[in-house]
């Protein structure tokens, strides 16, 4: 465990992408997964599947086609990093993506949007017309597109966005096979998050040492966290992993920290007495960047519904556990509330959640335990009374 | 092809199975029995609904076991702790939005979901009821189909039978999360969408948020009414399925009984659809001869392919989809609107009836029936020609109903006249099967010989494949068919609407130089159709289907011109085959319906 | 041709035919019309040869979708945990006393429609609000008043 928050300068640092992209052109793809695997970087969207292994998968696949995905459907309660650098550095968003092309011999791009960002639309067709000449000119057959998502939580997760960009409705697909595979139009598609692709970006500028050297066994390197609720320093961070939500909290809190939400909705609720032994990263709470903070003037029983509002809305309805679990979650902590359904029924709750996060169909049913588990263990007088 | 070999333990079994194998088919072939809802042998995966989760050892997550392949060395485990359950919560939740009045239920003891609930003994709801006041509301729209949502378990069954067996997409899955449900465009009445009424959904249903519009209440009304003369029809394919609701095999010949029973439940005359289907060849064959003359010695501008119209199903299909394509559908209504006519005019004056006190009952394999005897147009007697249509699983809910012990009957015949059949009107229930009846009398009529086939089957227009093409040379024919002499005839046959679209694409696109094209909309033609038995799969319907070429191998005539009845009817009454008379009462005319 | 048929004609021929093509034509014709109507639905079925059941089928799985008529603004206030926490509640019960609906609603006059989304990615800056493609942060009842009226301004 680290103990000071550091604070990294790795992904807004503005950088000369094409000379680094140059560099990266000479060398083989094998030389350049072995240094994104080599440097220990994990998917920065919040599974956590390590980069290099996926591209790797990817790179392995004989297809006639292979797609490259920048997963920019950033929807997550809580987080809001993506957009930052897509606003901020969007020309090392697509050289990540043209780095991903090269590692796994793909020559087409997608950038999947979330609507609500449509507001970027206009710079980034601008950014994307001038690094697809630029790709020309330095005679590298890659080209960047972009799609825009219309409203749904889940089609961040990867297979219900490929879904949604060859035009269904965006519900996740049985896997395996998963994406490296058979991913959009059936082809081997290695999807990354924003981030993700710029950190390969830097990894490839400054080699893996650098990156491997930052955070800890498990959770190498730094992160860009989002945050938010009660601080004063709400705002884009990008820090080093490993540090504990103590130091977290004494650095962002308010001074009443009562409870830190690590992950987004999807996420883990964490009560002062755990901060202490808290570590953000892998090895304990793994983040998509989100970090929410509470002080004691709110309720959690209003944030955990809030949550499950969120979820009932956001599930894609296909799988049974996900639909109804997630309907039953809400209106039985509002029955618990109400004093219709007795204390106890919590527990029953509880074991409903634990079937939901191991028989739902994808990550979005499989998480909502995470969050009405922690907050009902935290705060279960909160909850009934 | 070889397949490698894939080593699994399944609840510490060892077993080997194909690659590409579902743990769910693996836990089958070992005698384990997995729960499913969304997964039906027909459909493409889905892995939806969750009540096959399994555990696999060493793995976080549990996994649906109808949608992933094994792979070697995995342990699987199909009644652990953890999968009871699991199972247990997710069946506990569909209940929560089911309408669980089980007892009021049309599908009570049909249900798979009852069935499951059932097994897992699931008692007083743990969770809270769903399910609202507003959403308790059937659409009756359609005379075919009941759908009520308030009975769906969101499987999307019907959604891929409708998108993939059928091509028509009448049903989608819309909205998402807590909205979540099976509709049509727009939520509109299921009469008021593109819906073809071949009641596949309801095959594959597992509840009973689609089920047939049931109109048994109605005909035991007539049959106790003294002052109707209440005349029935059985279908071909009726009689090779409805054993199936009394614990018979699937295939099972139980005619005779089937007609017992009918009798015994009061109908007044128990009369034969096979009939009107040797009528329909006749009628049909001569069109189709008709249409070749005009286009080869006449040069007329004439529409071929012709292709049949026995299937209501498809008719509908045709109207919406392919409406340019109308006139080339045989204007031969099916068999069914050629017997109500006939019965409440040639029939009831024979029988001495007042046609407007009959009334004519049909147990149809098929639910798009129902929709057909509603059509305008189908008054040719200048009375409704069929009065009620009914699936044979209705028929099977009426002699329980009445207490016949189906399996103990004696057998029993027809009753005469229009009663009469040949085993070539006994073949309409498969798929080809007209095509090959109608074969069996042109190709005769054309060159006074049977057809050149085995014991007059001809194999090459039968079997389960979704287009069959065969082509039969016409060598030495009668003198006044001389313009047929050398000529091929080629032929073309789709079952499945899906299968049907990509036939008619290709006809469409000028890819196809067939003169002749049998369609049925249902998989398998009716013996696989909406109104039979459930369950269905390949395997059943392929056991019906021997089921019927059995029984035509048993018939004393194979050979719809040899019918006697038929013989009669022409010679008394219809006088000749496209004639004044048949163009009254066994032709019609199509609509073009809106695609969309 | 009516105008929707031709418009949606046009976008089918940028876009192509393809099934991958559907989420952008649906999306230009929302950006267009601010909703779908079935028209359009028809018009869109039609050109990439679907039934209409699917194409609603998809368009309703997304919420910016609508296939319900909506106003020439689309106002959305975010409505998840944070937002939340910040407010968002006077926000939109001081635009529902302005525009005199409810939420979910469309004025009268048709110029604006007041609905909640979740989560607009602006959790640091809540309450947030989205009117068309334009996102508004840490608003306050009184700018949000401000904000629609500039728009109300605009709209004819």
């Amino acid at each position: 465990m680290k103990n000071k928050i550091k604070k990294v300068d790795l992904i807004f640092e503005k950088v000369d992408h094409l000379s680094i992209l140059k560099k990266a052109f000479e060398r083989t793809s094998d030389e350049i997964i072995l240094d994104v695997i080599d440097s220990g970087l994990r998917g920065r969207g919040g599974a956590g599947f390590p980069t290099g292994l996926k591209w790797k998968f990817a790179k392995n696949e004989e297809s006639d086609q292979k797609y490259v995905i920048c997963n920019a459907d950033e929807g997550e309660p809580g987080t809001f990093k993506d957009r930052e650098i897509l606003t901020n550095v969007p020309e090392k968003v697509l050289a990540g993506m043209a780095l991903c092309g090269k590692a796994i011999g793909a020559t087409e791009g997608y950038i999947y949007l979330r609507a609500e960002y449509n507001f970027l639309l206009g710079m980034l067709n601008e950014k994307i017309r001038e690094f697809n000449k630029q790709m020309k000119n330095m005679n590298f057959e890659f080209s960047v597109f972009i799609r825009s998502g219309s409203g749904a939580y889940v089609c961040g997760e990867e297979t219900a966005l490929m879904e949604s960009m060859e035009g269904h409705r965006g519900e996740p697909r049985n896997k395996p096979p998963f994406p490296t595979q058979h991913g959009y139009l059936a082809k081997p598609t290695s999807i990354n998050n924003v981030e993700t692709l710029v950190f390969a970006l830097m990894i490839a500028n400054l080699g893996p040492t650098m990156f491997k050297e930052l955070g800890t066994f498990d959770s190498r390197g730094s992160k860009v966290f989002s945050i938010s609720g009660d601080t004063p320093k709400a705002g884009i961070y990008e820090l080093e992993l490993g540090m504990s939500l103590e130091d977290f909290v004494h650095e962002f809190g308010d001074g009443d920290t009562k409870a830190v939400q690590v992950g987004g909705a999807s996420g883990f609720c964490v009560a002062r007495k755990h901060f202490k032994d808290t570590v953000i990263g892998f090895e304990g709470i793994p983040t998509g960047g989100s970090m929410m903070l509470f002080n004691s003037t709110r309720s959690m029983y209003n944030i955990l519904k809030d949550y499950l509002e969120f979820f009932e809305e956001e599930s894609c309805g296909q799988c049974t556990p996900c639909r109804v679990g997630c309907q039953q979650l809400l209106k039985g902590v509002e029955a618990v509330k109400k004093g219709i359904k007795p204390a106890t029924y919590l527990n029953e709750l509880q074991k409903l959640s634990e079937t939901m996060k191991i028989a739902s169909k994808c990550g979005l049913g499989q998480s909502v335990g995470n969050p009405f588990n922690s907050i009902v263990n935290n705060f279960r007088e909160e909850i009934i009374y | 092809m070889s397949k490698f070999k894939v080593n699994l333990k399944i609840n510490n079994i060892p077993v080997s199975v194909d690659e590409g194998t579902t743990i769910l088919e693996a836990a089958r072939k070992l005698n384990f029995n997995i729960p499913t809802l969304c997964h039906h042998d027909d459909l493409c995966v889905a892995g939806n609904c969750r009540v096959c989760v399994v555990e696999q050892k060493g793995a976080r997550l549990l996994t649906a076991s109808c949608a992933t392949p094994v792979s070697e060395g995995m342990e699987i485990l199909t009644n652990s702790m953890k999968v009871r359950q699991a199972r247990k919560h997710i069946v506990e939740l569909l209940l929560t939005e089911h309408n669980a009045d089980c007892t009021k239920c049309f599908k009570n003891g049909h249900c798979e979901l009852q069935e499951i609930s059932n097994e897992y003994r699931i008692g007083d709801h743990v969770f809270i009821d769903l399910l609202q006041e507003k959403d308790r509301v059937q659409d009756i729209s359609s005379p075919a189909i009941v759908k009520d949502d308030s009975k769906c378990i969101r499987c999307q069954r019907c959604v891929r039978t409708c998108a993939h067996l059928q091509a028509v997409s009448a049903l989608a899955v819309t909205h998402k999360g807590n909205k979540m449900r099976i509709s049509t465009f727009l939520d509109k009445p299921m009469n008021d969408v593109i819906c073809t009424n071949c009641g596949q959904c309801i095959n594959r249903c597992p509840t009973a948020a689609l089920t047939e519009r049931s109109y048994i209440d109605q005909v035991f009304d007539v049959i106790y009414d003294p002052s109707k003369f209440v005349v029935v029809q059985t279908a071909p394919a009726t009689r090779v399925a409805i054993g199936e609701e009394f614990g018979l095999e699937p295939g099972t010949r139980v005619t005779g009984k089937m007609v017992a029973a009918l009798r015994r439940l009061g109908f007044d005359k128990v009369l034969d659809t096979d009939f009107t289907a040797d009528l329909t060849i006749i009628e049909e064959g001569n069109e189709l001869l008709r249409r070749l003359k005009e286009a080869l010695v006449d040069g007329k501008d004439v529409a071929l392919p012709m292709m049949t119209s026995c299937s209501p199903g498809w008719i509908k299909f045709q109207e919406h989809l392919y409406p340019e394509f109308l006139d080339n559908l045989s204007t031969c209504k099916s068999p069914q609107q050629m017997f109500g006519p006939l019965a409440k005019t040639y029939y009831a004056e024979k029988v001495n009836k007042n046609p407007a006190d009959m009334i004519v009952v049909s147990i149809m394999p098929c639910t798009a029936k129902k929709f057909e005897a509603e059509r305008p147009e189908m008054r040719g007697s200048g009375y409704k020609d069929v009065d009620f249509v009914l699936t044979t699983r209705e028929l099977g809910m009426m002699i329980k109903q009445a207490g016949i012990d189906f399996n103990k009957l004696e057998n029993e015949g027809y009753d005469s006249i229009l009663g009469d059949s040949t085993g070539a009107g006994v073949i309409f229930g498969a798929t080809g099967g007209v095509m090959e009846a109608a074969l069996r009398s042109a190709y005769e009529i054309v060159t006074g010989r049977e057809v050149p086939f085995s014991n007059l089957n001809i194999k090459p227009v039968r079997g389960m494949e979704g287009v069959k093409e065969a082509a039969i040379k016409i060598k030495d024919v009668k003198p006044e068919w001389k313009f047929l002499e050398g000529v091929e005839l080629k032929v073309a046959i789709a079952h499945g609407l899906a299968n049907a679209k990509a036939l008619m694409d290709r006809v469409k696109e000028g890819k196809a130089d067939f003169h002749f094209i049998e369609v049925m909309a249902c998989p398998s033609g009716c013996i696989g159709g909406g109104g039979q038995p459930i369950p269905t799969t390949m395997e059943i319907r392929k056991k019906r289907a021997a089921g019927i070429y059995d029984e035509d191998e048993h018939m004393a005539l194979r050979k719809s011109h040899e019918n006697p009845e038929v013989i009669e009817l022409y010679e008394k009454f219809l006088h000749e085959p496209l004639g004044h008379r048949s163009h009254d009462l066994l032709h019609t005319h199509y609509y073009p319906r809106k695609r969309h | 041709m009516t105008r929707i048929e031709e418009f949606v004609k046009e976008q089918a021929e940028k876009h192509g035919r393809e099934r991958s093509s559907l989420m952008p034509i649906l999306q230009a014709v929302v950006q267009s019309e601010r909703f779908l109507s079935e028209e359009a639905m028809v018009a869109i079925a039609t050109e990439l040869d679907l039934s209409t059941a699917d194409v609603f089928g998809t368009a309703s799985f997304y919420t910016f979708l609508d296939t319900v008529p909506r106003g020439k603004n689309i106002i959305r206030v975010c409505k998840t945990i944070t937002c939340h926490m910040k407010g968002k509640d006077a926000i939109i019960a001081t635009l529902e006393d302005m525009l005199k609906v409810k939420l979910g609603e469309t004025t009268s006059d048709g110029k604006f429609s007041l609905l909640q989304a979740n989560c607009l990615g602006w959790c640091h800056k809540g309450p947030v609000m989205l009117v068309n493609d334009e996102i508004y942060p840490e608003v306050t009842p009184e700018k949000a008043v401000e904000i629609i009226r500039e728009y109300l301004k605009k709209t004819k």
